[in-house]
Parts: structure tokens; sequence; C-alpha cells
């Protein structure tokens, strides 16, 4: 743990503005170092490792216990429990020291998933004897790299580096089949919680809770409708008047429904009172009538051979286990349920009588993030359950059988279908479908590939959120940005468009819980005097005055003073009696103190105030500098405490110490942690305009850079790097907290803002030659060509062929890349044409059946005797070449060249070809504040204007970019920048802080340099003095993966689609430029008739068909099929689309007869 | 205003005024029609300021602006130098690619006398295309080893491994035919050679030929043999008023030191203004408005040459010079140029 973050350790050592360890600590100034402190425990993507190792370690053992015993319904004496679970190591290995078997690296390389056993100890009967067997595998679970499980826990950057692996790389993802996989965040409305909402239009006010336990999730709701409260739930099939559910869950006397559900206001009675006269009408009276009549309406859905129960059973089974499930009813005591349902009663009575008291759907408090653990559980124990379903029933098949030869061992059996759990996991996550049996839920989209495209992007894409919503309603309220959000979800980055607020990013400080237990934090609050609802009178638990004790949003106990109670309670949390995420929040309206443990609500940590005076004083700063204090220790000693979204409202968060009050309970640690990582990189943000950081969000992810230490060693599919990116000089703390300095994506380009040629309008830019000639926004992309050789089921398989040669003994020129081998050689330039590997495939009777694919296979007798041909030769089979060709605009350099066998023993061949790049017209720029530009002209260096010091920009931009955008932290960062460059010192841009304006530009001025950072300069071309001063300096520009080589696309003549023989579509197919209906409206409105007739026949699908004037049909060659006669029959053009319309006319027994005339 | 014909330029807080150049025949009755070289004479002066090895710094007084701007645009452009251009790898197993060592290789500034090479031909056949004339040969060969001597303890790369940086001064001059001869006084070296070109690690190689031939900056910024090449006109501080007292410091301090002085009256005046750097900080001072005019001499160029260290800084001018007169030269020998 120590020497694995020695990053961060150096990070911590230089305090604000390059304090020593001597200086004096300003708690004001030095408070943000606890930032750093929190992201070395936290780290940037805990909430992934948290919840998978939350999950490997204790959900895993949760849902082995709930599914322990498996029996026979044919041998009873036949039993097989299962005592535990374990990921990665023996019941007598190391939990430190994971068993994977190859590293993460090599699983990316090799196509393959980065997994670890999972094993299982068992009891299980053979025979009479009772047998114990450890260590049983039964699949592998995909590990999340850097969680506990991965074998790049607590590893030591030097470690990192001998595994290939980046020590930057958050970790978070999965690698499955190769590809690196990410489980997003999913955000959910909250489980297990009352939510009261009205429908204006229907008149509706209704209480509903979705109920999720391991078995099964279902909805109930309680809706008023025309003043009469009803239950419904999806399992009864109409709905039931709420007072007999109440009858039905033991409330028998109306005056105890009253004081439950209405306590003693007489408002609510009034409201509520109708609905016991619904009940009496119905002639339901008593518990068993009650249950009757629900149970009569209990739809069942019985498995084959389950007896038939009653309808008073059927009426208890539904109050015990369908409505509101996530209640256990134990021994027949539905207290607790009749409890709950009153509350939910009382909440639709309430919201009657006063319309705001509903809940807000899209308030933050309301919401859970379900992370990678959560969803794995969830898939796992359906795996678990089918896996042990599949083997009752293979145990029921051989245990049914007459004579056995041998003793019954279930173990011999149960390996079977290990395989099961391995692809389930393993499907689930490469392809993103979550299916899950038990609720019937189809979820799709749930993994994303990491976006590899730079640092910045993988890093943006583990804090991204996304909305269970649906993105095509139109609905403001769940996109819009919401107050609660502050400090959890950063306000700027989300991307723009059909997803727009619904795809949300955490925040810097943001932590998600994990689920805790309940049962501690009840025993606590009955020790706090807090008074069991199981013992209270139900008269008491609405009275004025005394306030309902809610654990999870079930009432357990009432007190009278919530006050006291909630402080005591949080006295508790911080003194670490109680897990630190526990929430307590009291809601007045309600007169209820909700305390809450379940995981995925949002909470974030603060500095606590107490009596005016922060806890954190300069002393404890200066252990955390000294390095002998963490975060968890300012946590331990109850100066920082995490709140939830809920836990917020009930305090008081000063921003800055100074504005704390007599009131103030807390006090944020730092300002700029409301961004997330993603616009943490933009300088000065709080003076832009908010849509640019926005834009900034979405393109500092497009932008090329440096991916990773490994970079040079991965071979992704596309990877664009840059050849020497720079830092920027502007940081902010964000920068240096994600380490965004140690793999940026970006140059300083010194840039006068000025209009110079006309080619730099619409915010085009205008690129010095020069600069581009010395390496400014020069970059490499790099692109894997991938070949696999098959076996085949008749023992052939396919070769790599050698080279063939031509008559002078030199290669061919498809094959001028190739070496002996049948590979291309590394540094060899490919051009468009050439083959990369060439490989061959069976043919003949032996063969794969038929030749496959190979668009240029040549007859291989062809090939010259240079080539390596003894194993063709002494293959029975022969083969024909299936090569892998090179095809593109500009010839590629070999970087790289992989062989390696894959999953299932075939050859697996990588090649990644490399193109280095420089930047040329219409590649496309961003600075970072949102403000992009195409290069639009690249001009000489002598042409340039230039200052006094010689110094000619890299890059001009014009000035009509800034008035409209209103980046004034653009400018900002200019004079930084140039102040910066004057003094030698990065200068900080960091939101809400960040260096001194007016002290830059004193900077400037005591360097000889303009106060507002605006130089004289000369043109370039006459030499003369510029008319005006030029706001002149450097700004960190990134070059963005839009160039104009990848989308640069012409075409004459080319391929067309098979059905309609019109050319075909995009560039990638070759395709033609569509003249579309607007434009065919323009040639229609110029009378362009011959123009208009050349581009949408002769130019895409003209067509010559007979048609026979006789009756109207068309023929071929000259005659009438239909006529039986060529008299009538005439030649013309028609596009073969319209052929193609008459042909399926006909077919849909319709006749389109074509009458023709002459036009002249 | 300043007058028509004034070559002075004023520096206003928010613009410069009167900057076009003038010096040309025509452009008004009080200069005349024709240009005059013998007023040219008169009028034109070289200052030299400081001459070093690699910079140079010297005034060209009295010339049209368009003649100095040539001088500037020819030295970056056009004054011919030699830099690496083709490169032959025989083996890179170092992390930086082919194309990229080649870039860092092609920059690396060469001190070759460009006059001792002649042009290649691009249309020769390739065979025949580098001659020992025209070509001058660099080979790099380097492998990273482990220092059997290292330092126990020491864990930087230069202790632990031989060649673990590959410098610009590990390039090897391979002198071809009668370069052995031409050459040998000065052998072709890196005029800087600490200059990084790779790091390499143990079991690491670079091998490789270079082929070194003539060009100019236009083609490519390499073969240009200025660092920077610019000029700046003289600042000029007009001071209408008397400044005294605290004014007279606060006067000065909105200049670099050496700017202003202060006499024994407590009285700014200018000392040296061509130590100013205009940062027009003094316009933005309430107080001094009215009492300063800032300016620059419009015919006064401050011409600063920094080499890369091929070729001597004045040299470079020389050849500027050489040029802008081939120029003229050949636009007089022009059929056009000769219609009468």
């Amino acid at each position: 743990m120590t020497s694995k973050n020695e990053a961060m350790d150096e990070l911590l050592k230089p305090m604000y503005k390059g304090k020593a360890l001597t200086d004096p600590i300003n708690t004001a100034k030095d408070k943000w170092n606890l930032v750093p402190a929190f992201l070395k425990v936290k780290g940037l993507v805990k909430q992934h490792l948290d919840s998978y190792n939350y999950f490997v370690d204790v959900d895993l053992k949760k849902i082995v216990k709930a599914n322990e015993m498996v029996v026979s319904d044919v041998d009873p004496s036949f039993y097989l429990k299962y005592l535990d679970i374990r990921v990665g190591y023996k019941s007598n290995g190391d939990r430190e020291k994971p068993e994977v078997v190859l590293p993460p690296h090599e699983c990316r390389l090799r196509d393959l998933t980065y997994s670890a056993p999972i094993y299982v100890d068992v009891e299980y009967t053979r025979g009479r004897k009772i047998i114990i067997h450890r260590d049983l595998e039964i699949g592998r679970m995909p590990i999340m790299l850097r969680s506990n499980k991965c074998i790049l826990h607590g590893r030591s950057e030097a470690e990192m580096a001998y595994l290939n692996e980046c020590p930057l790389d958050p970790g978070g993802y999965f690698v499955v089949n190769g590809t690196e996989k990410v489980i997003l965040v999913q955000e959910q409305l909250s489980k297990n919680r009352i939510i009261v909402e009205t429908d204006r239009k229907k008149g509706i006010v209704q209480a509903s809770v979705t109920s999720s336990t391991h078995e099964r999730k279902s909805k109930t709701y309680v809706v008023a409708k025309k003043g009469r409260i009803y239950l419904k739930h999806n399992s009864i099939s109409e709905e039931v008047p709420i007072v007999v559910v109440l009858k039905a869950a033991g409330v028998v006397s109306d005056m105890e429904i009253m004081q439950l559900v209405c306590g003693d206001d007489s408002a609510y009675q009034d409201l509520f009172a109708e609905n016991f006269e619904a009940a009496s009408r119905l002639g339901v009276f008593t518990q068993r009538q009650a249950l009757e009549f629900i149970g009569r309406r209990v739809k069942t859905v019985r498995r084959m051979n389950a007896p038939r129960l009653s309808v008073l059973q059927e009426g208890l089974e539904a109050v015990a286990t369908t409505i509101c499930a996530h209640l256990t009813v134990a021994r027949r005591d539905f207290r607790q349920k009749a409890v709950y349902i009153a509350t939910m009663t009382r909440r639709v009575v309430m919201a009657m009588q006063n319309p705001k008291l509903v809940d807000d759907r899209d308030y933050a408090g309301n919401k859970r993030l379900e992370l990678a653990g959560q969803l794995l559980s969830l898939l796992f124990e359906d795996l678990f359950k089918k896996f042990n379903n599949d083997f009752k029933a293979n145990l029921d098949k051989i245990l049914r059988r007459p004579s056995r030869a041998s003793e019954f061992d279930a173990l011999l059996h149960i390996n079977i279908h290990s395989n099961n759990v391995t692809m389930g996991l393993n499907r689930a996550i490469s392809t993103g479908n979550w299916s899950l049996k038990r609720f019937k839920m189809e979820r799709a989209g749930v993994t994303h590939v990491l976006s590899r495209l730079s640092y910045i992007a993988a890093l943006g894409m583990m804090t991204r959120i996304s909305s269970q919503f649906e993105k095509s309603r139109k609905v403001s309220g769940p996109r819009s940005l919401q107050p609660s959000q502050f400090g959890m979800l950063c306000p700027a980055d989300t991307p723009e468009g059909a997803s727009c607020g619904l795809v949300k990013n955490l925040a810097l400080m943001t932590h998600i819980t994990t689920d805790s237990e309940e049962e501690p934090i009840r025993r606590a609050c009955f020790m706090l005097g807090a008074q069991d609802i199981g013992q209270a009178d139900s008269r008491v638990l609405h009275a004025r005055g005394s306030f309902g004790i809610y654990l999870n949003g079930t009432m357990i106990a009432v007190t009278r003073y919530p006050g006291a109670f909630v402080r005591r309670f949080r006295l508790l949390r911080r003194s670490g009696r109680l897990d630190a995420f526990v929430s307590i929040h009291t809601d007045l309206q309600q007169a209820a103190v909700h305390l809450a443990s379940d995981g995925g609500r949002i909470c974030r940590p603060l500095i606590i105030v107490d009596r005016g005076v922060s806890r954190v004083t300069a002393r404890h700063l200066a252990l955390l500098r000294d390095g002998r204090w963490g975060f968890d220790d300012f946590l331990r000693r109850g100066l920082v405490e995490y709140l939830d979204v809920n836990e917020e409202n009930d305090a008081l968060i000063a921003l800055y110490e100074r504005d704390i009050g007599q009131l103030t309970t807390h006090l944020e640690i730092e300002p700029f942690t409301v961004l997330g990582a993603v616009a943490g990189l933009i300088p000065y943000p709080h003076h832009n305009q908010s849509p640019r950081n926005t834009y900034q969000c979405a393109m500092g992810k497009q932008a090329i850079g440096a991916i990773a230490y490994n970079q040079f060693r991965r071979i992704d599919t596309l990877l664009y790097l840059l050849c020497y990116p720079e830092q920027p000089l502007v940081r902010t703390r964000t920068i240096e907290l994600v380490k965004y300095n140690r793999l940026p994506a970006g140059h300083n380009a010194t840039v006068a803002v000025m209009s110079y040629s006309g080619y730099d309008i619409e915010d085009a830019l205008l690129l010095n030659r020069a600069s581009i000639d010395r390496g400014f926004g020069r970059c490499q992309t790099l692109r894997k060509n991938t070949a696999l050789l098959k076996r085949y089921p008749n023992h052939t398989k396919d070769i790599v062929g050698g080279m063939r040669l031509d008559g002078s003994g030199r290669p061919i020129y498809q094959h001028s890349a190739l070496g002996g081998d049948g590979l291309a050689e590394v540094g060899s330039m490919v051009q468009s044409g050439q083959v990369i590997v060439n490989k061959c495939v069976p043919t003949g009777p032996t063969g794969p059946g038929g030749p496959s694919g190979g668009g240029n296979s040549t007859n291989p007798s062809g090939r010259g005797p240079g080539g390596q041909s003894r194993e063709r030769e002494s293959a029975t089979s022969s083969f024909q070449e299936s090569p892998l060709v090179y095809r593109g605009p500009v010839p590629s350099y070999v970087d790289q060249v992989m062989l390696t066998v894959g999953d299932n023993d075939q050859a697996l061949i990588k090649v990644l070809l490399r193109q280095t790049r420089r930047p040329e017209l219409g590649d496309k720029f961003s600075s970072r504040h949102g403000q992009k530009g195409v290069c639009g002209m690249i001009i000489k260096q002598e042409d340039m204007p230039f200052s006094d010091q010689g110094i000619c920009p890299d890059m001009i931009m014009n000035p009509h970019g800034f008035p409209s955008r209103m980046t004034v932290g653009k400018m900002m960062e200019l004079v930084s920048g140039k102040a910066g460059v004057l003094r030698g010192t990065f200068e900080y841009g960091t939101c809400f802080g960040g260096s001194d304006l007016s002290e830059m530009s004193k900077i400037l001025v005591s360097k000889g340099f303009n106060y507002g950072g605006k130089d004289m300069l000369y043109s370039g071309t006459t030499g003369e003095a510029l008319q005006a001063y030029i706001f002149f300096g450097p700004i960190y520009y990134q070059k963005l993966k839009h160039m104009v080589l990848d989308k640069m696309h012409a075409r004459a003549r080319g391929p067309r689609a098979v059905l309609t023989r019109q050319p075909t579509e995009g560039r990638a197919r070759d395709g033609g430029l569509r003249l579309g209906e607007m434009e065919r409206d323009c040639l229609i409105a110029y009378g362009a008739s011959q123009l208009l007739l050349e581009r949408l026949m002769l130019s895409s699908d003209a067509f010559d068909v007979d048609i026979c004037q006789g009756c109207g049909l068309m023929g071929y060659n000259g005659w009438c099929p239909m006529c039986k006669s060529s008299q009538n029959v005439v030649k013309m053009t028609i596009p073969y689309a319209a052929k193609l319309l008459f042909q399926e006319l006909i077919s849909m027994n319709i006749a389109p007869r074509l009458q023709l005339g002459d036009v002249f | 205003m300043p007058k028509l014909g004034s070559n002075i330029i004023g520096i206003e807080s928010d613009r410069v005024t009167n900057t076009h150049s003038n010096d040309f025949p025509a452009y008004s009755k009080d200069i005349g029609e024709a240009w005059d070289l013998e007023a040219f004479k008169k009028k034109f002066q070289l200052n030299i300021s400081y001459i070093t090895e690699r910079t140079a710094n010297f005034d060209l007084i009295g010339l049209d602006t368009s003649i100095a701007n040539a001088f500037r645009r020819i030295m970056i452009s056009e004054v011919p130098s030699v830099a690496i251009e083709f490169v032959y790898m025989f083996n890179n197993t170092s992390v930086i690619q082919d194309e990229v060592l080649a870039h860092r290789l092609g920059l690396v500034p060469l001190k070759v006398d460009p006059d001792l090479l002649s042009w290649v031909d691009p249309n020769a056949e390739e065979k025949e295309k580098f001659t020992d004339e025209n070509t001058i040969v660099l080979s790099l060969n380097v492998s990273c080893t482990r220092n059997p001597n290292a330092v126990k303890g020491d864990n930087r790369p230069e202790n632990l491994y031989k060649n673990s940086n590959v410098y610009a001064k590990d390039l090897k001059f391979e002198p071809q035919g009668r370069q052995v001869e031409t050459f040998k006084d000065h052998p072709v070296v890196p005029c800087d050679p600490n200059i990084l070109l790779a790091k390499l690690r143990p079991g690491q190689e670079i091998s490789l030929r270079a082929h070194c031939v003539l060009g100019i900056g236009a083609d490519h910024a390499k073969f240009s043999p200025v660092a920077t090449a610019s000029y700046r006109l003289l600042p000029l501080i007009d001071i209408k008023e008397p400044i005294t007292g605290k004014d007279a410091l606060e006067f000065q301090d909105c200049f670099p030191s050496g700017v202003i002085g202060i006499n024994d009256k407590g009285e700014a005046y200018v000392k040296d203004a061509r130590k100013d750097t205009v940062s027009r900080e003094v316009l933005r001072h309430e107080k001094f408005n009215g009492k300063v005019k800032l300016g620059r001499i419009r015919d006064h160029f401050i011409f600063n040459v920094e080499s890369t260290g091929a070729m001597l800084p004045e040299e470079i001018f020389f050849k500027s010079v050489r040029v802008l007169k081939n120029k003229a030269d050949y636009l007089r020998n022009c059929p056009i140029g000769n219609v009468e």
C-alpha cells in the first residue's frame, strides 16, 4: 500500500504554490490537500472497485448462502450443500495473492478473458457417507482490473511496468475476449422507498414502492382515485380498497386503521373516512374475509407440480410475500407490513390534502446508482440458480435409473455445467445484454468498450452514469440539472443531443455507497431510546410530536425527541461505532427520521464544523503534509464525514472558512471538486459561458495525445498518438490530481488573435508551416489487422504462405512488404493493395467447403521457388490464397507483428500498421474552451507576423470567435500562460481559484510586455508594423481525431448495390455522392431537365427495357411473353429501380402498364 | 497625427499610426520623383551592436521597410544550408519509431559550410543522385548494454546502462570520395553535440545511415540557417512636459530599467530609448496623459539574427544580401524587364 502511490506522495509534497515543509500552513488555502489525500485512498474509479470488491467478498457469499442446498426430488437422502465460495484463491491459498493465470495485458493481446476461478466448498452425500470437498471450481469470474482480486492490486510502479501495465491506468474495467469493457454506472429510482406522485390529468395521487429482493422484483401502488384509496399490484387482478388490505394485514379495527393512517389530524380523517364505507359495502369486516377477498383476485402462476392452494391461502400468501415484497413476514406477524402499507396510505392522504407533499423523481436523493458489483451479483445469482437447476435435473435423471453400476458421486456431474457460469458472465459483459430470468429483465447496452482515444476519454468513461430513462420521451425533468446534484455530479460534463442530461458524470470527490448491515443500526436506534413499533401502540405512531424512525424506508421505531436522537446518532457515526456511510436526516413534513444504509447512494466528504469553528485545523493539515495522517485518519477522528444527498438537506454548508456562521454545520473541502475529472481540465472554467465547458468535455475525449505508459505495447483496433505531447502551461489542480500532465494531449501553441488572409473565417485556424515542420500536431495512427488461422473439422487448417516471386527473382508488387514467412516485415512500407499476411485456406475435396473469400486470389502454382512452399507441398490438400490486404489512400508502415495462440488453440496473427501524419488543411483543432476549428491554411513562417522578439505565432485565430462565445477563460489562459512562460512557472487556472489575473498582468509588465497581453506585431509580408495591437501568447491546443485523411472521398465510377444497381452509399463502400431531393428540387425549379436525367438516371442506374405497347408490360429480347408477339415491342431506358418497382408490383398482383407517347 | 512623410510611427494606447513605409519613388512630392542612390548612400548606416558566434545584433538605418523585410524573409527561408534529408534505417529496436527518429535527425543543425556542396538534382536517377559533391553521409550506430561497473544503489539509467541516451554527437561523419580532402580540417559535426535523439535500454540498438543535402528553409524549416531572424524598430520616447518628483520614479517604473533616467533636478529624461520594449505601460497611467508621446522610427531597423550554428550570423546576412542581389539581377535580365 505504501509503495503503490509514489506519484501521489510526490503530489502531496509540494503544497499550495510550492510551499515547503517548513512553510506556515493556512487552513483556508491548504485544506485542498484533503482532495489528493481522498483520491489517494479512494482513487479515481474507487466506486467501481469498491462495488466489485464488495460483490466478490461479501455478496457472492450471501448469494451462495441463500441458494446453498441442492436436494433431489428422487432420492430424499441426497443433498449437496455449499459451504463457502471464493474467487481467485483456494481454501489453503493466500487471499492476498489471487490466482490469475494470465496477466491482463496478455489477455488483451491474445483476445482472452481476464478471469480467476470460482471455488466452492461443498458437503454432499455419497451413499451413506457425508463428504466435504473443498476447492471445487464451478466457473471463472471475470476480474475487474485493479480490484483486490486483480494481480495489479497494490503493485508499485516498477512492478506494473514489469507486467506491461500503465501505473496511471485507473482500472475498474474488465478484459473480455481481449476487449476492455466497462460496466457503466446505472442510475435508477431508489428501491424499497415510497415515492408519492400526482397525475393532474387523471386526478390520481399515488404512492408506489418498487420492492426488490434477491428473489423477485415487484411494484406496489397505493392509489387515490376519486377520493377512494386502493392498493394496486401486478399480480392482483383488480384494485383492492385499502381498508380491505389493511384488514387482511391484521389491522381489523377501524379505529386502529384510522390511527395508523391519519393519526389525530382531523383533516386527514375526513379525507380518509370514505374508505371505511367502501370496505363495509363489500362486506369485508374480518381478517379472514379480507384475505379471501384478496385471495380471489390473485393471479396465480403456479409451477406444474405445486399443490393447489385454497383462496384463503392464496390471500395469505399474497399479503405475506407479494405485496411489498421487500418486507419479510416472520411467523405470520403482519404488523410491520400493515404499518408500511398504512404509511403509504398516509402519504397519499397527505398529498391529497396538500398537493405539494409529493416526491420529486429527479431529486438526486431519490436516485440510486447501480454499479458493476450489483449488476454482476444479479447476473451471478441467476447463473448460479441455473447451474444448480441443471445440476439437479442431471442428478434426478441419474438417480431415477433403477440400477446404477457404481455408487453415485455427485462431484462427477457438477463440473459439466461449470462452463455455463463462465460463458454466461463472459457473454453478458462482452455483449452488454443483461438478461435475468427471475426478474424477466432484459437490459441492453449495459457495457461499453472502453474508449482509449485518449487518457481522459478512458477516465471519463469510468465516471460516466447512464440513466434508465428512454431518450425519446420529451420530458425535460430528468435531463435538467438538479440543484441536489451539486458536488455529486459534474454540472458541465454531459453529451449534447439525444442523451443530453441523461448521461452524467461523477464529480471528483463523489463516493457511492455499498450495502451495509441493517442490524447494528437497528440496535443503535433502540439503544438511543427510540420505541420499537412492534411494541408501540398504534396511537402513538402518528401522534403530534412523535417522529417515526425509518430504516431504509421502513418504519422501525418512534421517538418523541428527534433532535436529540439525530444528534446522538451522528455522534455514534462520527466516533466510528457505525458505518461511516449510514446517513440520517429529519423530514419535518413527514415527521420522520430517515436512516439509510443501502448501496448506491451518492455521497461526498465534508469538513465538520463545530460551533462556528472548522474541526480541521492547521495542526491536522500539518500532520497530513508530513504524511503521518491519511484521509482515513480525518474520517476516523470525526473531522470529516460523508454526507449523502438527503443528509445534505439537514446541513448548512459553508463554501469558504470565512462564511462560517453560528449555524454552520459543515465546510466544503474545496469548491473545484464540484467538477468532474474531464471538466477539471478547463482552465478558468468559471469565466466561461457554461455550454462552452460542456463542449470542451465532449472534445477533450477526442483529443489525440498520450494514452498510457504502455501505449507502444498495445495492439488496439485504432490508436491515435501524438508525437510530441506537451503538458499545458496553465494547469489546474484537477489536472495534477488525475495526472493529465503525465499523459497530456495537446500542444502549447503560440496564438495570435487576429484576422489574416481570410482563410480564417468561420473558426478556421491558420497554422505556421515551420511549426508543423518542427513537429507541431504531428501524430500517429496505429491500426490493427487480424488474421486467424482456423482449424477445420477435417483436420485441415489455414496456413501462412510464403511470398511469390516474379521472373527476376524479386517478390511481386503485392508481396513486396512480406518476409520469407509470409508475414509483413516490421518497419517495411505497405502500400494500398499489398499483402500483410499471406493467409492460405485449404480447398478441394478436403477443404472447408469451397473457396472462401480471397478477393484477389491467384493460382497458387504461379508462386516462385523462393516461397516457403515445403509445408504446402507436403500437405495433401491444396490451398488457396486468402490474404490480408492493406487498403488506404496513403502507405503505412508495419509497427508490430504478433503471433500467438488464442482461445481455442487457433493461431492468431495481429499486425499493427502505423502512419505518421503531419497536420494538413482541414484537420481539426480545439482549445480547452469548446472552441474548435479546422486548419484553413498553412502559412510560411516568413509570411507570419512577428513580434519585437522575433516570435512568430504557431497559429492564428480569428478574433470573431470571442464575442459570441464569451470564452473569457481562454483569454485568461493566454495571459496566465504568457506570464508563466516569462516567469518560468506553470500557472494555475483552477476552477474558482487559480492564478490571479492582475498579478499575471503585472508579471507581463515587469518582463517588458504589455499589461493586457497585446503586442505590437510586424506584418510578415510587408514588414510594416500592424496598425492594431495583437493579443498574443500561448494557448493549449488539442488536436482532435477528425482528420482529413480519414474522411476524404471521391468517386467517378465504382461499386453498385446488387438489388437496385444504384451506386453504393458511404465512404467505406466507395460510394457515390448523392444528389438529394432538395438538390433535385433546385434543378426542377431551374428547369435543367437534361441535367436531371443525367444525374438521376444515366449516372445512376440506367437500364434498357423492352416494353410492349400492346399490353404495357415489360418483355425481353424484343419479345412480349404476354402478347406472344414482337410486334409492338419498343426499347427504352428507365432507371433500374423503376423496373424493379414494376416487377415487385406484378408480384403483388398489380399490373403497372406503361403507355408510351412521343415527346417530340 | 504626424505630418506626411514623417518617419515616426505613432504608438497610441489602442493603435499604431503612420505605419506605412514611404521610402520609395513617387510616394510624395517632398521626397522627389526618383530614388536617388547618392541620397541613399548618405542616409544609410549600418551600426553593429555585437556579433557573437551564434547571434548578431546590428542596426540598419535609412532604408525602406520592404528591403529590410526582404533580408529577414530571405534569411529565414532562402539562404541554403545542409541538413539530413534521407535516412536509411538498418535496425531500430528502440521505442522511437523510424519516422519520428528521422524527423528528429533532420532537425539537428549540422556544422557544414553550404558552399562546399552542390545541389542535388531531383530528377537524376536514384543511383546517380548522390555524389561526393552534393551529399554528406553520416551514420549512427548505437546499441545499449548494461554497465558492468554500475555503482550499486544508483538507479539512474545513465549509471545502469551504457549508451542509454543517444545524442547528436553520436552521429559519425563518413567522408566519401574527395570529401576526405575537402573536409579534412573541419569534419561534419552537429552544432550542438548534446541534442538528445533517442533513449535506449539494454538490447536495443539503432543503426542507420543519413544523407545530408543542401536545401532552403522554404522546403523545410530544418534547412533554415537561423533560429530566428527578425528586426524591431527603434523606440522613441518624447517627454512633452517635465515629469518630476515622485511621478518621475513612477514614470521610470513604467519602462524597463535603464530607459529613463532621473537627473539632479529630479526630472525624468530619456536615457536610452533603445532599451525600451514598448510595453506601453506608461499610456495606462492617466497622470502621464499628454506628457509623453511614444513612437518608433520607421527606417531604423534593429536586426537580430540568431544562427543555428551552421554558419556565422553575419555570413547568413551577407548571403541574404547576395540572394537579393541575384534576384534583382535575374529580374533585370528577364525579357519582360528589359522592355523599354
